[in-house]
């Protein structure tokens, strides 16, 4: 320390002047934590707010005031919407199942058919890259809610009889929905991925190359491995999306037995929703939002650097 | 192995066997996605434009039924004159509300992202690890959860907002809990006189900074982090006030990191359908609606199909501008830094 303050004594004087920049004083520190408690005050208000309402066991239609614990707390609410949330004879279970088969199937499907596509236009010229490129950026540009219309009308056209099932419409199921949403999310996972696979070095291929490694066996030894971590993100990302999904599902299903989670909350607080109790929305929306929340909450750091390579590499 | 690799750097094989094995790798990888694309995503966009050039309705759904009548550019002709038959729809107010939309909203998360990450990036800031884990919640939360939960904390009768005002500032002003009934997301009256924005729009600003601030404040700590401190300590020296220093240090060398996020940010406000759709609803009298939950109603609520995918090519073209803007400003702005 002593040395410390011989080579550098600008310091000491800007730290004996009070601005020192290392150690705020005690008065500074107290204010910034109360700027940092306020803020924290702003950020936990609407969670506090819906878990004290779902844990309210009165079952008020509304609630009556603010009480971070309500009195007699119970898990009551939690327990009438896993067993029906809505007027539809639906269980939370079936409705999430359905969400989840959404989820996982768009963002599986789109990560696997595009890190393919993504390697090549990544890795090769080809006559038309440019072209299939400018394209996607296109598709990327463009909102899916911009597609219902020709989406709603095509897939509606594809109805066939199956025996002993009826009419099957690929519009009228999960299918149909989940084609809808790889529409958009297939060029967006290729996207992501091009610009993942850019940042990993072209070295490594041609030392695989040069100990013998076919194209397919590089690609699948050396770039995937390497790629997980960003597979992993844009998968999440996809299932993210599929997961709370609304448009297309709102849109096309008509059978309750196909409604998915997000449809489920519209019904708990749109024009139906007058005699739902609050805190049944609070529970159901604590229950939908807990599995994804909490995976993003413990992976944010990777999620969001991968959010950025997609998002900003226009 | 490092010593021999390079003796074993060959000259390229046969061209044309290389060649061909590149264009079978390429052909064979490309092939899923293009035929997945080609099906699901190129052809509705094309079938799009068809529809975007008919009166395609709900009497044309059925299969057997006769194909619409090509009506030409009818549908954006009624489109820009407003002149679609259907409430609160006007083109100019709608494209102008969510421009301003966008832009109010960035403005205010990269601002208060850029302070809070300066906060919590103070030396010897106390439960400084703890705050910053806190502070991310917004972000991980879906955002469909927090439009619903936010329409709910604005309910005119039993919503949050209200009961904490009228436990606040009613109780410190001993103002009557019954002046707290103030119908956020459908009052009519604007409550700034001189500017034309509904209530709706103030409070959903507020639903949108607490969810859009935190992500910014994230890449800005990360730009933060990387400037070397002995920048201040430079500035110090030379006797630089700390308004100096966050001026002409911070400020630059956030910029290049901020600004790329900036505008990403502002495309995905431009097309934010959760807040406008599950809080307002659009309202009061459509004036808070924006493209995005335009488009769905006309699909969804008004069944015009043809008009819906007009509509959507419209879309296409005014978020083809803002990204040529966008991408001219980010490069523009790169230059001039570098």
């Amino acid at each position: 320390m002593t040395t410390a303050t011989a080579k550098a004594p600008a310091r000491v004087i800007a730290r004996v002047r009070g601005g020192g920049r290392d150690r705020p004083t005690l008065l500074k520190q107290l204010i910034l934590q109360l700027i940092c408690l306020g803020i924290l005050f702003t950020v936990m208000f609407p969670v506090l707010w819906i878990l004290s309402m779902a844990l309210d066991p009165r079952n008020l239609s509304r609630p009556d005031g603010l009480n971070l614990i309500p009195p007699g707390a119970s898990l009551d609410a939690f327990r009438k919407v896993i067993a029906q949330p809505t007027v539809n004879p639906v269980s939370f279970v079936e409705l999430a199942l359905n969400s989840l088969k959404i989820a996982a199937g768009t963002s599986i499907a789109s990560v696997l058919i595009g890190v393919l596509a993504a390697y090549i236009l990544s890795r090769f010229d080809f006559r038309g890259r440019q072209v299939l490129m400018i394209a996607i950026l296109g598709v990327l540009m463009l909102p899916a809610v911009a597609t219902l219309a020709p989406l709603f009308i095509t897939l509606n056209q594809v109805r066939f009889e199956i025996p002993g099932l009826g009419l099957f419409n690929l519009r009228n199921s999960l299918l149909g929905v989940m084609i809808a949403i790889t529409s958009g999310l297939l060029p967006f996972a290729i996207w992501n991925l091009k610009g993942y696979l850019d940042t990993i070095p072209r070295e490594l291929e041609e030392a695989a190359a040069v100990d013998g490694a076919t194209k397919n066996q590089t690609f699948f030894r050396v770039i995937l491995p390497l790629a997980t971590p960003a597979l992993a993100v844009t998968a999440f990302l996809g299932f993210l999306s599929g997961w709370t999904e609304f448009y297309f599902s709102w849109q096309f299903l008509e059978n309750p037995k196909d409604f998915t989670l997000a449809m489920a909350l519209y019904n708990l607080v749109g024009q139906y929703a007058r005699t739902t109790p609050w805190s049944q929305f609070a529970a159901f929306a604590i229950l939908t939002a807990l599995p994804v929340s909490l995976v993003y909450f413990i992976f944010q750091r990777y999620i969001v650097s991968g959010l950025a390579i997609g998002g900003v590499k226009g | 192995m490092s010593a021999a690799a390079p003796a074993l750097r060959l000259p390229p094989r046969q061209s044309w066997w290389r060649r061909s094995a590149n264009g079978r790798l390429i052909v064979l990888y490309l092939l899923p996605a293009i035929l997945v694309m080609g099906i699901i995503t190129a052809y509705p966009l094309i079938f799009q434009v068809w529809l975007s050039f008919t009166d395609y309705g709900v009497k044309n759904l059925r299969v057997g039924s006769p194909a619409p009548n090509v009506v030409g550019f009818d549908n954006y002709i009624r489109i820009f004159q407003s002149n679609l038959g259907i409430p609160n729809f006007e083109f100019l107010r709608l494209i102008l509300y969510n421009l301003f939309w966008a832009l109010s909203n960035v403005i205010i998360h990269v601002i208060l992202g850029v302070l809070i990450a300066v906060l919590l990036n103070t030396k010897g800031l106390w439960f400084k690890r703890f705050y910053r884990a806190i502070f991310i919640i917004p972000v991980v939360i879906p955002p469909i959860i927090v439009a619903t939960v936010w329409r709910n904390m604005y309910d005119p009768d039993y919503g949050a907002i209200n009961l904490l005002l009228s436990g606040t500032v009613g109780t410190l002003l001993r103002i009557p809990p019954d002046a707290f009934r103030i119908d956020w997301m459908q009052q009519v009256a604007d409550p700034i006189g001189f500017i034309p924005l509904p209530l709706a729009f103030y409070g959903m600003l507020i639903a949108n900074t607490w969810l859009g601030w935190p992500l910014n404040a994230v890449v800005a700590t990360g730009a933060l982090q990387s400037i070397p401190n002995e920048l201040y300590e430079a500035a110090e020296i030379d006797g630089a006030s700390s308004w100096q220093r966050f001026r002409n240090i911070t400020i630059v060398y956030l910029r290049p990191a901020m600004l790329p996020y900036a505008i990403y940010g502002f495309v995905i406000t431009f097309n934010l359908f959760y807040l406008a759709y599950f809080m307002s609803g659009g309202g009061p009298f459509g004036r808070t609606e924006l493209l995005v939950t335009q488009a769905y109603r006309l699909v969804n609520e008004q069944r015009l199909y043809g008009v819906g995918a007009a509509f959507a090519v419209i879309m296409f073209f005014i978020l083809l501008v803002i990204t040529i803007i966008t991408n001219r400003m980010a490069k523009a702005t790169a230059r001039y830094d570098a």
